[in-house]
């Protein structure tokens, strides 16, 4: 990922002038302890978020990955700030259909929190992030307790040698030993498909079709970290199943709760 | 602007402690001096590796995927890290991170050095 360079000076600095570093604060989320999610629509699933923690690759389970996902964009005349505008402009529509994602409609801020609603495995699974940092190249997603895994997703674009090109990399644990066992059975094949298309779809938006995005994964660390074991008691998986189970009898206790006027 | 490039020095406090004293940008340009950083630091007897921020000017996201990457290589080598010189901006990016949970942040060098006894 590359970072923003700082604006060409306007004016000679003249001696003796302080000349100003730049600053990365105002690119960082601030004060969360735990989510809060605003308003989300009716059709949402909202589970699994409100009033979770982040967590990172020191909080997962599984063995630590590294996966990139990287897209060139030959002939299309813009920028790497112009593609990260683009993309925070209208994230969730280069999203597949397998996930749904719901944040703000202006794009993408630090300290925004997104609910996510995914198809897993055959399973359905409401999930959510946080923006942990966002710059003019660059923006990166946390995810909370429960998600499929711990980790970062850093989205960024960068030109090199007049050619720029879009890039997705997650640095990921699987939060739980059930996750764990699924990463080799489906989630990195999900996960590969998901981002893969995801910057497909970006390379299209911005003129470029049937470009070729290339896949690296990469296992930083073999070691399973067994006193995360536990996280499996967030387990937004289980979490979300057990709630589509129970949705019939939620809606029999509300009709009832109506009909003695108490609902 | 202060460059990633040149941005690490090293130091032996002794057998067990060396600190890696980070200057300016922490980013993904910086990957090659961080790792060049910690493999000189990184003697056979080293048990403490401790990263002082106090000259850090700047990280973003990439920078702090790095360090996770630098904490994974020392687990292996069982070794700790220990930071210090981390502004109020900086302590609450670790915290907001939770790498503070994996790096023991520590006020100054002596508090490193007795964390290390």
């Amino acid at each position: 990922m590359t970072t923003p360079e700082l604006p060409e000076a306007t004016a000679e600095v003249q001696p003796g002038e302080l000349v100003p570093l730049r600053s990365d604060a105002t690119f960082w989320a601030k004060d969360v302890t735990r989510l809060r999610l605003g308003e989300v629509p009716a059709e949402a699933v909202n589970l699994n978020v409100t009033g979770k923690r982040v967590v990172g690759p020191v909080q997962g389970f599984g063995k630590l990955w590294q996966k990139t996902y990287r897209v060139e964009l030959p002939g299309a005349p813009h920028t790497p700030a112009e593609v990260i505008t683009a993309w925070k402009a209208a994230f969730a529509s280069f999203w597949p259909d397998s996930g749904r994602f719901y944040g703000k409609l202006t794009g993408i801020d630090p300290g925004d929190v997104a609910l996510l609603n995914l198809s897993a495995g055959g399973m359905k699974l409401s999930t959510g992030i946080l923006v942990l940092y966002a710059d003019d190249e660059s923006f990166t997603f946390m995810t909370p307790q429960g998600h499929i895994f711990a980790g970062w997703i850093t989205f960024s674009a960068t030109e090199t040698d007049g050619v720029t090109a879009a890039q997705t990399q997650v640095l990921l644990r699987a939060n739980d030993p059930l996750y764990e066992l699924a990463m080799p059975i489906v989630i990195h094949r999900q996960e590969d498909r998901f981002w893969e298309q995801t910057l497909a779809n970006l390379a299209a938006h911005l003129g470029v079709e049937g470009a070729t995005v290339t896949t690296s994964t990469v296992c930083v660390d073999k070691r399973r970290q067994w006193s995360k074991a536990g996280n499996i008691w967030h387990n937004a998986g289980i979490r979300s199943a057990l709630y589509l189970i129970t949705t019939p009898f939620r809606a029999v206790r509300r009709a009832v709760g109506r009909r003695n006027g108490t609902g | 602007m202060s460059s990633p490039s040149d941005s690490m020095s090293v130091r032996a406090l002794s057998d067990r402690v060396s600190v890696v004293d980070i200057h300016g940008e922490v980013t993904a340009k910086s990957e090659t001096a961080i790792s060049e950083a910690y493999a000189k630091a990184s003697g056979s007897g080293t048990k403490f590796i401790v990263l002082n921020f106090t000259g850090l000017s700047y990280m973003n996201s990439s920078g702090i995927g790095m360090l996770v990457t630098l904490l994974v290589r020392a687990n292996r080598q069982k070794q700790r890290l220990l930071a210090y010189g981390l502004n109020e901006h900086y302590r609450q990016i670790f915290e907001l991170t939770r790498l503070d949970e994996a790096i023991s942040i520590v006020a100054d060098e002596d508090a490193a050095l007795a964390a290390a006894k």
